[in-house]
């Protein structure tokens, strides 16, 4: 691989959000750490997913990338720039280059906008509207894109569906060409039935326009559709990191294992047959993480240095990299 | 298991409407199927397929005005459930039925502590006083497997993680060891290992006590996982059912083989593309004439356009309610 291909590198990045308590007096009494020590890389045209429960930041990475939340450490490399520490003004050429899907079709429109104008808007603020018949033009060809009819343009969000509105906001995203959109959740709001319209949807443009998407969902089955290679969060950190068939085929940290396990296949004589691996608990706060690695709390294979001795994201080769003490032995 | 034995729950041509004159919606048109005893049965489907207003339905927890159960029966245990009283029903809500509910925040009392809670319920129903029903809240807390009862029936809901609440649901559930649990969407609010944890539990308790279970999910998994049986609603009608081994390997349904070729799955061909349903889950206000699925159909046909289907039987305890499916057609 070479440094070109590569869109986005994120090393050690680190997002931490002050706990305050009183009014007055604000006294810091605590530190989330809900991103800490995040690295990984995206190539163009490619797609990360990035999955794990809540509370793992996931959602937080992808802000920080798009530096609507201020990295407390780090770096953020987009297109060979370091963009860690860009200010406003530098960040706005930035944008056009990535842009974002939201979870919420409903409260991600403004309800009071017609389509033309939501989806035209990232033109109108970068100035690339000035032509009012090229600007009709490419609205119409925004709107076609992702399927939806351009004499539609006329209309509000509310006289539209679910998988329409997520549409709406991919076509916006869309508007500025960016080598990047990070997807946040896109699908999970959607009925089953159209979900799979809307993941077409991104898996066609894709492959027409070359994008590269950092698609983070806790939907093992749809990021596994999806993607390319995954990254699985666990507590800030990422736990195992692999291209998309391995991690499936051959998860190797006990928390991708699980939460592979965890997923149910739609089919009665495979489940019944499926191994099942029980982890018991739930994610522990971010505020006072566990010691050693985060997981051991919950590890079926806990070992006496996982409680003290924190793992490193070992690289395995092959794009493969994975936190866990009991892979340190195997490959000592 | 359901063949010889009566059944637990028989709901017999339940219609539940909601408003009145032309803005009248029917959310639960025509539904029919039955619960054995121990059975675990799953009611799939989208938003507005009338899942949940069945649920309720059986309770009689509609909320009336607008809502009111037209006609039908519920049979339970041999009585009709909508020829109760307000009081009668009462005795058996909580009782001989319970019910889980998605967002165990919003189901659970904020400033009542988790222990009175759990114990009302047997304080209630089996006129415990509340010393000794706070006692068995207690166990029941043991055997949703928390650990650390004795503080945990003295904390707030707050207190508790999302789990850690509907396991304290399902605790509550239990408590006055019912016959039929229905569960609507219950992990839906939770992760994804945690949903697992809290499913297995359910089905564990349920299963020990030979207790019924009625699973309202929209989940494909989780009916693969946990159901015996599978009823497919969709626009408030059954449009098929079916053991769930004989379901996933025989769909008949357009909608029900749509669904299933629309989900992603683990164990999937990933260069396959996704085969959505076409269109938009229909608007029960303005429905059809025919069969309500027939506009996203790709096989209707003039007759589907027309004439609603009946739900007929298909197979080996199978029913689907499609013309394309039905007899005089093949």
């Amino acid at each position: 691989m070479s440094e070109a291909d590569v869109l986005l590198r994120v090393n050690d990045l680190q997002v931490h959000f002050p706990v305050h308590n009183g009014a007055v007096f604000r006294k810091q009494v605590a530190t989330v750490k809900a991103v800490d020590g995040v690295s990984f890389h995206l190539k163009r045209g490619e797609t990360l997913g990035l999955v794990g429960e809540s509370g793992c930041g996931k959602s937080t990475t992808g802000l920080a990338i798009l530096r609507m939340l201020e990295p407390s450490g780090g770096r953020i490399e987009f297109e060979g720039q370091d963009i860690t520490h860009f200010d406003k003004s530098s960040l706005r050429p930035l944008r056009r280059r990535m842009q974002m899907v939201y979870q919420d079709p409903f409260g991600s429109l403004n309800p009071r906008m017609k389509v033309r104008d939501i989806i035209g808007e990232p033109l109108e603020v970068h100035g690339l509207a000035s032509d009012r018949r090229a600007f009709d033009q490419r609205i119409a060809q925004l709107m076609r894109t992702v399927g939806l009819l351009p004499d539609m343009a006329d209309r509000f969000p509310h006289e539209f569906s679910g998988g329409q509105r997520q549409r709406i906001g991919i076509a916006r995203a869309l508007a500025l060409e960016p080598a990047l959109i990070i997807c946040d959740e896109p699908v999970s709001a959607l009925d089953v039935s159209i979900q799979a319209q809307v993941v077409n949807v991104f898996v066609e443009l894709q492959q027409r326009l070359g994008i590269a998407y950092l698609f983070i969902a806790h939907d093992l089955a749809v990021v596994r559709h999806v993607s390319d290679r995954i990254a699985v969060m666990y507590l800030g950190r990422i736990v195992e990191i692999a291209a998309r068939d391995e991690i499936y085929r051959k998860p190797l940290h006990p928390y991708t294992e699980a939460l592979l396990a965890a997923v149910p296949v739609a089919d009665p004589v495979i489940e019944a047959a499926r191994k099942r691996i029980p982890v018991s608990g739930e994610v522990p706060s971010a505020t006072n993480p566990p010691s050693g690695c985060r997981f051991h709390t919950r590890c079926p294979f806990v070992m006496d240095r996982c409680r003290h001795e924190d793992p490193a994201l070992r690289d395995l080769g092959a794009g493969r990299a994975v936190a866990c003490h009991l892979h340190d032995m195997a490959a000592q | 298991m359901t063949t010889a034995a009566k059944p637990l729950l028989s709901v017999r041509n339940l219609v539940t409407r909601f408003g009145r004159g032309r803005g009248a919606v029917t959310a639960v048109d025509d539904v029919s199927f039955d619960v054995g005893v121990g059975e675990t049965v799953a009611i799939v489907g989208e938003s507005g397929s009338g899942k949940s207003v069945t649920a309720l339905s059986i309770l009689r927890l509609i909320p009336s005005p607008p809502g009111r159960i037209e006609s039908g029966q519920i049979l339970f245990e041999g009585t009709d459930l909508t020829k109760l009283s307000e009081r009668e029903i009462m005795e058996i809500r909580g009782n001989r039925i319970a019910m889980i509910f998605q967002e165990p925040m919003s189901s659970l009392n904020p400033v009542l502590t988790v222990g009175l809670q759990v114990a009302e319920p047997i304080n209630v129903h089996r006129r415990k006083p509340w010393d000794a029903a706070l006692g068995t809240a207690k166990q029941l807390l043991g055997r949703v497997r928390m650990s650390d009862t004795e503080s945990r029936i003295r904390a707030y809901p707050h207190q508790f993680s999302g789990g850690m609440r509907q396991r304290a649901m399902i605790a509550m559930a239990l408590a006055c060891e019912p016959r039929l649990i229905i569960a609507d969407e219950p992990t839906t609010a939770l992760d994804v290992t945690v949903q697992a944890q809290i499913l297995d539990l359910l089905k564990d308790l349920a299963q020990g006590s030979r207790c019924s279970l009625i699973l309202i999910t929209h989940d494909l998994g989780v009916v693969a996982r946990y159901a015996d049986r599978v009823v497919v609603m969709y626009a408030g009608r059954v449009v098929e059912q079916a053991p769930a081994h004989e379901l996933y390997a025989n769909p008949r349904h357009p909608y029900t083989r749509g669904l299933m070729a629309s989900v992603p799955r683990l164990d999937g061909d990933t260069s396959k593309r996704l085969v959505p349903i076409d269109g938009q889950p229909p608007n029960l206000a303005r429905l059809p004439a025919g069969c309500a699925f027939a506009p996203r159909c790709r096989q209707a046909t003039e007759l589907c356009h027309r004439e609603r289907p009946a739900l007929t039987e298909t197979g080996p305890q199978h029913q689907t309610a499609c013309w394309l499916e039905a007899p005089a057609h093949v």
